[in-house]
């Protein structure tokens, strides 16, 4: 029989993230990429056939890109694949103005990634929106910028600042803003006109996740009913909505964190270096070490140190916490994420450590 | 301790896993939240700050008296209401894997609404566990459950008969149940098809006996325990995919459309050599095509046109051969007008539209439905407009028999006739889970009011796995 008393260290970044010490040693983290998610790696495929020469050159991932059988059956990699491309299909075709949410976090890049799959060789057929808390980190921005560019999409931004500053939004006490998303947001899909949203959550996030559906209807105020949600059947998905309301869309609503870190392996996915191991300026506070930055400042008893860290989560940088890491490439993280014993938003975020109920509570109020 | 994952002994060489989709439903109080816990807890996919959240709650409730311990049920509880009140109100979602399987886990609740979460939980699920107090044996809702399982087809079937630390591991106890399961099962024809099986396994979730390991307090019982059975059992895929014909419903075309308009090109990409590409893009939903092989175009209204595959697209990379679940893009040897909605099928299969819908209906919303009644049918990737002409009567999941009845309301499950208002490319669900499947909507308010499930014509040849 299991012992089911356990203790954990209070200390998130302490108790997280043991990763095996990477075999192939200190890497500086610009290479953090890595260059060896080939073959004989979990869910690494070989082409069932060879593409044409230029589809290949113009599309980097091609040569990973293509699904095989493994005995009769898709990997369980290649059978979320398909089921995130077929209901991002089927929001495009069912919908008039979709937009994905894109905060260049690791998410809502394996989204953007699964849509330019969906409709190659075609465009990625709507923009992405990004709702700025004017907390972020500059890598994480100029990352986002060059992803546009690169794929030649349009950008949308809804800004927290521009609502504190015109006096619509208050700054909380905590100076957290994640929370404070949800109003650019809403203003952002109603000026646009959005009807269908993309988003990057995924249910094994949070409690409340777990509970959300696939396509998700929210009415004129944004609002989640999870007492009233439609069933949803088959890969059947109902999108219809009425004048003012609008659906959210979580296609990749059925992956894990490790499965969103294989994918990002496998198909060579960039994102941000602070996913990586990395020397950051550091100070703890409730449990996590926090970056030295702009909008989050140590306190004089607060001692400010450097240390070795990634992120598991990106967001507002005055609530996101790093954590300890010597993962400097995905495969490294991979591996790391494979033996964590925390969940990410347990490890990263302290808003989610406010109350049992903060992401369902936020998520009633029309977050994402 | 810790609940550190277990890695592969050696993550470079292992197999990539394959995904299994189940489900779990029982009745009130039979320990189905103690059971998705246990087999979380123990499959070491709960961490540790999931867990202490857990333990935290516990505490503060005085579970487990003066010898303290852990609610597994808590873990599968998402909603405040859930916490608040120690019922689960909607199905939640649960992931967890091993080193041959990643698992999604359809929590069903098993309170009011309880047909609609069963429904919702089997339609995409490979397996369904079905729990039963060893204390009270087979209930009445044990039937419902069954029955329901049946008419959704799914694969296997797993009856855990739960609790039986409390009845002091008696085999007497548990054969007995094993009986009437099979019983039951006999008279629903769950097993008969050669498809769909029905297991029973005795188990503790509280104490953890036969969920992952084997227990040697069952010395009777010489079965694999449920993680085991969940580990092996092939997928509805696998079972199915030699069994059926290619079907491929057109979600959108992909048509870049060249120097006509460069810009809906992907960027880098050569605008010249795409001027007069155009792919069918889709998700197979039934069985698998190769390049250079026959197809049908089903355009409803229309006679179907038949051609070949000239290429199988997959995000820049072209592929030989694809099978049911792969989302790709067809493109056709002969230019045909073909749109979202058509259905690309295996040339010589081809099903016969149709505007009269015979169907059962699981009925899933409180408004009920009446004769004469207008709603939408969402189907593949169609969805027309349809008026119900008659409800020729409802199931009494108990009996298994089919009573008169004029109306259908929440939870009900009956056979009615609509009458479409274009045709549509039906099939009998008992041979195809997802061409025989569609929604049934409220034209109003847009919300899902039933699962449908399609039935031969009335007059044409019944399958008797069918006569529930």
């Amino acid at each position: 029989m299991s012992n089911l008393s356990t203790t954990t260290a209070e200390f998130a970044s302490a108790a997280d993230a043991a990763p095996a010490p990477s075999p192939r040693g200190i890497r500086p983290s610009d290479d953090a990429r890595g260059s060896d998610s080939g073959s004989g790696l979990p869910n690494a495929r070989k082409l069932a056939s060879g593409p044409s020469a230029d589809a290949l050159d113009a599309t980097p991932w091609a040569a990973s890109a293509a699904p095989a059988l493994q005995a009769g059956r898709l990997s369980s990699l290649d059978t979320l694949e398909s089921e995130a491309i077929h209901i991002i299909r089927e929001v495009v075709a069912e919908f008039e103005k979709p937009a994905l949410l894109f905060s260049g976090g690791k998410d809502s890049v394996v989204m953007l990634h699964l849509a330019t799959k969906a409709f190659w060789p075609g465009k990625v057929p709507f923009p992405v929106l990004h709702v700025d808390t004017g907390h972020n980190f500059p890598e994480v921005l100029d990352f986002r910028d060059r992803t546009v560019e690169r794929l030649g999409l349009k950008l949308v931004v809804g800004s927290v600042q521009e609502f504190i500053d015109r006096g619509e939004l208050a700054e909380r006490a905590d100076g957290t803003r994640n929370p404070l998303q949800t109003v650019p947001l809403l203003d952002a899909i109603q000026r646009n006109k959005f009807d269908a949203v993309f988003g990057g959550g995924r249910r094994d996030e949070d409690k409340a996740r777990a509970k959300e559906r696939i396509l998700s209807l929210r009415d004129e105020f944004g609002q989640w009913d999870p007492r009233n949600q439609r069933p949803e059947l088959w890969n059947l998905y109902n999108g219809r909505h009425t004048v003012g309301q609008h659906v959210r869309a979580f296609p990749i609503s059925n992956w894990t964190e490790l499965d969103i870190w294989r994918y990002i392996e496998r198909e060579n996915i960039e994102l941000p270096g602070l996913y990586y191991a990395h020397e950051r300026q550091v100070f703890a506070r409730d449990g996590m070490w926090r970056a030295v930055g702009e909008v989050s400042q140590p306190r004089p008893d607060e001692d400010v140190i450097t240390k070795t860290v990634r992120y598991r989560t990106v967001g507002d940088m005055s609530c996101t916490g790093a954590v300890e890491s010597n993962a400097y490439t995905v495969s490294d993280v991979v591996v790391e994420v494979a033996a964590s014993t925390l969940t990410e938003r347990g490890a990263t975020r302290a808003d989610d450590r406010i109350s049992e109920a903060a992401m369902e509570d936020r998520k009633k109020d029309g977050y994402f | 301790m810790t609940t550190a994952a277990v890695l592969p002994a050696d993550l470079e060489t292992a197999l990539p896993t394959t995904l299994f989709r189940f489900a779990t439903a029982g009745s009130v109080d039979d320990g189905k939240s103690t059971l998705v816990g246990r087999l979380l807890h123990d499959s070491k996919a709960i961490l540790a700050d999931q867990l202490d959240a857990v333990a935290r709650t516990s505490a503060d409730r005085g579970f487990g008296g003066d010898k303290g311990g852990i609610d597994l049920a808590l873990l599968t509880d998402g909603l405040r209401a859930e916490r608040e009140q120690g019922i689960t109100i909607d199905v939640a979602y649960r992931y967890f894997a091993t080193d041959q399987r990643s698992f999604i886990l359809a929590d069903c609740p098993g309170h009011v609404q309880y047909t609609k979460n069963t429904v919702t939980g089997a339609s995409t699920a490979d397996a369904v566990v079905v729990l039963i107090d060893a204390r009270k044996g087979v209930l009445e809702q044990t039937r419902r459950h069954l029955s329901v399982l049946q008419l959704l087809r799914v694969a296997h079937v797993i009856v855990a008969v739960n609790k039986i630390d409390l009845v002091d591991f008696s085999e007497s106890v548990f054969r007995d149940i094993e009986a009437e399961v099979q019983q039951v099962g006999r008279e629903l024809g769950l097993g008969s098809d050669g498809i769909s099986d029905l297991l029973v396994i005795p188990v503790s979730a509280l104490d953890g006996d036969n969920v992952v390991e084997r227990s040697g307090r069952t010395p009777w019982y010489t079965g694999p325990a449920l993680l085991e059975v969940l580990e092996t059992l092939p997928a509805a895929d696998e079972l199915e995919s030699h069994l059926e014909s290619f079907r491929f419903p057109v979600q959108l075309v992909i048509r870049p459309q060249g120097a006509l308009a460069p810009d809906a090109v992907a960027a880098g990409l050569d605008v010249e050599a795409f001027r007069d590409y155009r792919a069918y893009a889709g998700q197979i939903t039934e069985g698998s095509v190769k390049v250079g092989e026959q197809v049908s175009v089903l355009t409803p209204g229309q006679a179907p046109r038949t051609t070949t595959v000239a290429g199988i697209d997959f995000a820049g990379a072209s592929l030989e051969e694809a099978a049911a679940p792969q989302s790709v893009a067809i493109r056709l040897a002969d230019e045909f007008d073909v749109a979202r909605g058509d259905t690309i099928a295996a040339a010589g299969t081809v099903c016969e539209a149709s505007a009269d819908l015979y169907a059962a209906l699981c009925w899933l919303s409180p408004k009920p439905l009446r004769e004469g009644q207008k709603v939408l049918v969402k189907h593949g990737t169609r969805t027309v407009q349809a008026m119900v002409r008659s409800v020729s009567g409802k199931l009494d999941l108990a009996t298994f028999k089919l009573e008169g009845a004029s109306s259908l309301e929440l939870n009900d499950i009956g056979h009615a006739q609509l009458r479409l208002a274009a045709p549509l490319p039906l099939e009998n669900y008992l041979h195809h889970r997802r061409t025989g499947a569609f929604l049934v909507i409220d034209p109003l308010d847009g919300n899902t009011l039933a699962a449908g499930l399609v039935k031969d014509h009335p007059g044409d040849h019944e399958d008797e796995r069918y006569s529930i």
